[in-house]
């Protein structure tokens, strides 16, 4: 009798209570109507340069010589893949393309595991002096790469590393490693101190509990680790340009000096490079977001 | 390869403590050597090598010369002082834009999407961008959407004039200034008919709704006249208003008196003539008035020495307002509701909830990101370089791009160079001291 009983305040409550949402939902749209077109507004603001890049990308060049890219609104028929197929049989900007592939999964590679092992070290293995390196290691996370191009580049000299995807990879190692062993370190220490004494106890070593313990356990800040220095290193022209190695970037750096007569090479090149970090944002915006947050919060 | 000793199980505290002793070294190893050679080797060095001449593994000794030439040569004052700028608005701007977004964020529904699209550019490389915004950026209106937004925006208050370029036929109607109002010199009573006649009209500038020129007749009591294009194919006579020349429409006629003074106001018909009715007697004068020859809007020279740091900085800001907003976001979402509750049931606005709870609950949050602003606007290097056309790079100079150009832009002064990277570094330093501290705290 109860279940009959029960309904029925419950929906002669929801009647008035659906009037009342009515009214309300139409005073609540008025008053935040201001704040919804404003943000609309800036949206659409914030989306035009992108917008604007894939549009001329898209574009004859003898199109833009007169006209501005939003020409493609009037006239979707001049839109055009040339630009793009011309590039795919340009063996620079392909090379470039690969090129930038190798350094930035390197790269990635290379400053997640020197990182975790380090991350693993500093949060839980016993040593003396562990902290003293440790704030060594902070005090290197703002030293600018800037610092490291003159000497480097002597060094390089030396030991035949100019020129090639190696030395690329090496230096941003070096320039990723601070936050990855900061981040992961701090990631690590989070993990409950009985699992790892009880696997001690059960006679794994240290090498065995980082590869089947630390290592699945830290994957959350491992992946936002990978994805940062993923777009970090896919991003980075200064230091190819410094030590002679061609990415997307230089390559692009290359054909700046006649930006007016080669934008039709300039802007599907400009977009192609930003077409995977894209990719990769998306597919994985919340360890993105995650990572930036550990880096700045904490 | 596993390290044996690490491998034993407790037997005696010796051999355990010495287990892990090697385990912490062979686990920190990779990182520290990469660590020692590209990063404190080079600081080292650098720092040394700051003190030194131009070329060679240190070369002569130099003492701080290269630290005064930072403050003395011209070029790198540009940088320094670029630099200011940039610390002094973008950390600003990115922080309270990025406050205010995930504040606006709180009273929508697709929050997400809006905070994808903002975000996006974190994305792109800051080359990328810089191409980008050199495409938005172009002077010409036609070309470059930022002009032509503007360029929309102006001609609502201010329309370009109907002929943009155009010279008297004769020397009776003259120009005072390139741009200006051209006055008939002939002084005019009612009844009289005024023939102002001009060239050098380009046919596509002719209006297009201009129809054979017509010279209307002379009327007791008005002032009537003609506006033409005085020009027909092969020539013809200069000030007669012929077969085959055109009106001019939409010229501003204007009626002027004896002391200069503008009495009345027309503008000329497709064919050319206008008329000014109810005229008193008296001498007058008759002027095309100065906003028809009004310049159409040309565009900002954004990538112009003037404007191009400013360029710079929007673009700039374009890219972190994203990660600013999402950080304030994340600080917002951790604040106790309970306590913005408390304060709107106690009768607070909106506004002064804003101003006294929120803003200083999530101030360690906005100190975070201004600080971050700041080391990373210290070190811009890739957006300059981008979007700068190399006209203007001295311009638009930072200290970073300094330092690059002067150890690798085929001065190669290394001396220089070292001095310029290690002045960005002692920028830099007192958050390093901040991050130290920061740790130590935690710690204890």
């Amino acid at each position: 009798m109860t279940s009959v009983a029960a309904p029925a305040p419950a929906a002669a409550a929801e009647v008035p209570k659906v009037q009342e949402s009515v009214a309300a939902k139409i005073m609540r749209w008025l008053a935040k109507a201001p704040v919804q077109i404003l943000l609309i507004v800036i949206g659409l603001l914030w989306l035009v340069p992108t917008i604007g890049l894939f549009a001329t990308s898209i574009l004859p060049a003898q199109q833009l010589a007169s006209k501005g890219w939003w020409q493609i609104f009037s006239k979707p028929s001049l839109a055009t893949w040339s630009n793009y197929h011309a590039l795919l049989h340009n063996h620079g900007m392909v090379n470039a393309f690969k090129t930038t592939a190798y350094i930035a999964v390197g790269n990635t590679l290379l400053v997640v595991v020197f990182g975790a092992m380090a991350g693993y070290a500093f949060a839980w293995l016993e040593f003396p002096g562990r902290d003293w390196i440790f704030i060594g290691v902070i005090g290197l996370l703002v030293v600018p790469l800037q610092m490291a191009l003159i000497p480097m580049f002597r060094l390089y000299d030396t030991f035949s590393l100019y020129g090639t995807v190696w030395g690329i990879v090496l230096f941003h190692t070096a320039f990723g490693l601070p936050f990855a062993i900061f981040l992961l370190r701090n990631f690590f220490t989070g993990i409950p101190k009985d699992i790892l004494e009880s696997a001690r106890i059960d006679g794994a070593n240290e090498f065995l509990i980082f590869v089947k313990l630390i290592l699945p356990l830290g994957l959350p800040a491992i992946a936002s680790l990978a994805i940062f220095q993923f777009l970090w290193t896919w991003n980075d022209l200064i230091v190819s340009l410094t030590f002679g190695v061609q990415p997307i970037t230089v390559w692009i750096f290359g054909q700046l000096r006649e930006f007016g007569t080669s934008i039709d090479v300039i802007a599907p090149a400009a977009f192609i490079s930003l077409l995977i970090p894209l990719a990769v944002f998306f597919a994985f915006q919340r360890y993105f977001v995650q990572g930036l947050l550990a880096g700045s919060v904490k | 390869m596993e390290p044996p000793l690490a491998a034993a199980p407790p037997e005696s505290g010796e051999g355990r403590n010495w287990g892990r002793y090697v385990a912490g070294a062979v686990f920190l190893a990779p990182a520290l050597f990469v660590l020692g050679v590209w990063v404190v080797y080079p600081v080292v060095y650098t720092v040394l090598r700051s003190f030194f001449g131009q070329s060679g593994y240190l070369g002569t000794w130099v003492g701080l010369d290269n630290y005064k030439r930072l403050f003395t040569t011209s070029t790198l004052e540009t940088a320094i002082k670029n630099n200011a700028i940039w610390v002094a608005v973008v950390p600003a701007f990115v922080t309270s834009i990025g406050l205010l977004f995930a504040v606006l964020l709180e009273k929508i529904r697709w929050k997400v999407a809006f905070k994808t699209v903002v975000f996006l550019p974190m994305a792109i490389s800051a080359f990328a961008t810089g191409v980008t915004w050199r495409i938005m950026y172009q002077q010409d209106p036609n070309l470059g959407a930022v002009n032509a937004l503007t360029r929309s925006v102006k001609d609502v208050f201010n329309q370009p004039g109907v002929l943009s370029q155009a010279f008297p036929s004769t020397s009776g109607l003259q120009q005072a200034s390139p741009g200006g109002a051209m006055v008939l010199q002939r002084p005019l009573a009612t009844g009289s008919v005024a023939l102002l006649g001009l060239t050098g009209i380009a046919p596509a500038d002719v209006p297009k709704t201009a129809v054979q020129a017509v010279q209307p007749p002379s009327k007791p009591g008005t002032i009537v006249g003609t506006v033409w294009r005085d020009f027909k194919p092969g020539g013809g006579k200069v000030g007669v208003v012929e077969k085959g020349e055109l009106g001019l429409p939409g010229v501003t006629v204007e009626l002027r008196s004896a002391a200069g003074k503008t009495v009345q106001s027309t503008t000329s018909q497709p064919d050319g003539s206008f008329a000014f009715s109810g005229v008193s007697p008296g001498s007058y004068r008759a002027a095309i008035g100065a906003q028809t020859f009004a310049k159409p809007f040309a565009g900002y020279a954004w990538l112009g020495p003037k404007l191009i740091t400013p360029a710079l900085l929007i673009a700039y800001i374009w890219i972190w307002a994203g990660f600013s907003m999402v950080v304030v976001a994340a600080g917002l979402a951790a604040m106790p509701r309970d306590v913005l509750e408390a304060a709107r049931t106690d009768g607070a606005s909106e506004w002064q909830v804003f101003r006294r709870v929120t803003v200083p609950l999530l101030a360690p949050v906005l100190i975070v990101v201004l600080v971050t602003m700041v080391i990373n606007v210290l070190k811009v290097f890739d957006l300059v370089i981008a979007l700068a056309p190399e006209s203007t790079q001295q311009n638009a100079n930072v200290i970073a791009l300094a330092m690059w150009r002067t150890a690798f832009g085929g001065v190669n002064d290394f001396g220089t160079g070292s001095a310029i990277a290690v002045f960005l570094f002692v920028l830099v330093i007192p958050v390093l001291m901040l991050n130290i501290r920061r740790f130590r705290t935690e710690n204890k």
